[in-house]
């Protein structure tokens, strides 16, 4: 046990030292995931409490973010929401690569009319802009975290499919493939046994692609109101309404939330670009 | 050459009719409708008997098949009808936006452009030195910062420090473009700054893999500027993957520039899209999303039709 750790500590440090960027990235992404994680124990206030006596309160000792147009503290509404920015994160993420790399590999390895079918049927989702296809889930599923996830998913599942299935096509060819089949494997054994393994570099580019693009999408759909609803504590909410009402008098309401997406997702981003270039540099994401 | 334009606009065809299908059918999966939405905003009681009239005159009465099939037939000669929530035809009810949008992505997308293409090569001719890490932290910025908290914060810095607030009024380019562009600069430039960055990053990577081709080397090693280097043989070798980064992106933002246009209070097709969907406005949701697609596609086909003659060696058939 301590040397699996003790490797991946030499690991983490190496990547570190060879792409700095990345690993600050690394290191903000472990740091919002300690304010999540704790975000009970960090907060001075409870995100959720209105103080009708202390609205629009300047940062200062007592709010060190100031305080939102009910009374309620920045700073613990930012932690809290932090919790609501990586749930949707890693949920949608994981979500749309997954079954983006599941279909993309299926569709490499018994190709002809199943991969002709399902590349036109991605064709349709991919020809929807992201936000507009999110959109339309919402509207269908109604906001709610849950849903919100699965929104932000479906646009991803094309796009993952469509990197998972060029990587793949290389491997149907491959001897290990063919074995397996003499050897009498069913399709989904050698899918999931020799295919999905080997497809392991792009997919994990592809996650860590999308997580930015996820707590972006979940920031940009609350923002509209179309994402998690009040008064749940997420960073696209709190841009919401008052803010923007109060820019002027109370601009901390509408700058710290932006800098913590823009925070979370440059995190995310350069994390997942020195993750590119580590496993694979000539790999385009659409 | 033409029939392979001919083939391709042919098959936009059945995916354009599968995004009919498709945002068709989700649609009304979706709970509540427009009737009840449009009484419920009335915030009077209405029976049972008022809805069905009104759900009659809509046509929303008849088997789902059976509305498909006309809408999609209407759809077909490009008449879409009247929305559901105004009344009025949408044709015009979307003519009267898309300057605005259009104006609005062909702005962006120069801003982009004007951003992308120096940076990106400036970074590649550098690479790994300062200017290289700033580029590149500049451009994923821009994908980090969301545009329309960058509308926010360009809002606030007007008012704070100039108590300047930009018109909230659209008047066209043509009648009076300082008031046109004191309007739509300002999203241009938050919009633009976010798409530069995917320009920015593909100006890079293939201007770097350019940059180490035999002619190019030949071409410094005959004693060429580095500037007619970078520019004649680099550059617009690397053109290609440049041109469709930003193709794309100027495909999504027609109607993709959903969030932005809430934060300027721009009256545009995205403005206008999270209103019919909140509305229930299937007619009008159906017409947007059509419209997005085929933007998107067409584009695609243009790109690809692009490539032909910037690159004679693409032939088609």
């Amino acid at each position: 046990m301590r040397a699996i750790f003790s490797r991946w500590l030499a690991v983490a440090r190496d990547f570190a030292r060879a792409r700095p960027l990345g690993g600050v990235g690394a290191a903000v992404i472990l740091l919002m995931i300690a304010a999540a994680l704790l975000a009970n124990f960090l907060s001075p206030y409870d995100p959720l409490e209105n103080d009708y006596s202390a609205m629009l309160q300047a940062p200062g000792a007592r709010h060190w973010l100031g305080t939102d147009s009910f009374g309620r503290d920045v700073l613990s509404r930012l932690l809290y929401g932090s919790r609501t920015a990586l749930w949707v994160g890693f949920g949608s993420a994981l979500i749309g690569t997954s079954l983006g790399a599941l279909i993309g590999a299926s569709c490499a390895y018994f190709g002809g009319k199943v991969d002709l079918l399902i590349q036109r049927l991605m064709d349709i989702v991919l020809s929807f802009p992201l936000i507009v296809l999110a959109l339309v889930v919402v509207a269908v599923l109604g906001s709610g975290v849950g849903n919100v996830i699965l929104a932000i998913s479906i646009p991803m599942i094309p796009r993952a499919a469509l990197v998972v299935r060029s990587s793949a096509l290389a491997l149907r060819q491959m001897l290990f493939v063919e074995a397996a089949l003499v050897l009498g494997s069913g399709h989904w054994r050698i899918i999931s046994r020799h295919i999905l393994p080997n497809v392991m570099a792009p997919y994990l580019i592809m996650l860590t692609a999308f997580l930015g693009q996820a707590v972006l999408l979940e920031a940009s759909l609350s923002f509209l109101g179309l994402g998690v609803a009040e008064p749940v504590a997420a960073w696209g909410l709190m841009l919401r309404g008052a803010a923007v009402e109060f820019a002027e008098r109370a601009p901390w309401m509408a700058l710290f939330p932006g800098m913590a997406i823009s925070l979370a997702v440059f995190a995310f981003n350069v994390f997942g670009d020195s993750l590119r270039d580590a496993l694979d540099p000539k790999l385009r994401l659409p | 050459m033409r029939q392979y334009v001919i083939k391709r606009l042919l098959l936009m065809i059945p995916t354009l009719f599968g995004v009919a299908l498709l945002v068709f059918f989700l649609l009304r999966v979706a709970p509540g409708d427009i009737v009840e939405l449009k009484y419920a905003g009335s915030g009077t009681f209405a029976p049972k008997e008022a809805l069905d009239r009104e759900r009659k005159q809509l046509g929303l009465d008849k088997p789902l098949a059976q509305q498909f099939f006309v809408w999609i037939a209407g759809a077909a000669r490009f008449d879409f009808g009247n929305s559901m929530w105004t009344g009025q035809p949408i044709a015009k009810e979307i003519a009267i936006r898309l300057e605005l949008s259009l104006q609005l992505a062909v702005m962006a997308t120069l801003v982009s452009m004007v951003l992308a293409i120096p940076l990106g090569t400036l970074a590649a001719l550098k690479q790994d030195s300062w200017i290289d890490y700033a580029v590149r932290i500049f451009s994923i910025g821009g994908l980090a910062v969301p545009s329309f908290w960058l509308g926010i914060v360009i809002i606030l810095m007007f008012l704070i420090f100039f108590k300047w607030m930009p018109p909230l009024t659209f008047t066209s380019f043509w009648t009076d473009p300082r008031a046109n562009l004191a309007q739509l600069l300002w999203p241009a430039l938050a919009v633009g700054y976010r798409y530069s960055a995917m320009a920015t990053r593909m100006t890079r990577s293939t201007v770097l893999e350019v940059l180490r081709e035999d002619y190019v080397r030949t071409a410094r090693a005959k004693g060429l500027w580095e500037r007619v280097v970078v520019v004649k043989h680099a550059l617009r070798n690397a053109l290609l993957p440049i041109v469709t980064v930003i193709g794309l992106e100027f495909a999504f933002l027609i109607g993709g520039l959903v969030v932005t246009e809430q934060v300027f209070n721009l009256n545009g097709i995205g403005m206008l899209f999270v209103e019919s969907i909140t509305h229930r406005d299937y007619t009008m949701t159906q017409a947007l999303v059509l419209l997005v697609a085929f933007a998107f596609i067409f584009m695609n086909f243009l790109i690809d039709l692009l490539y032909a003659w910037l690159d004679p060696r693409i032939r088609y058939r």
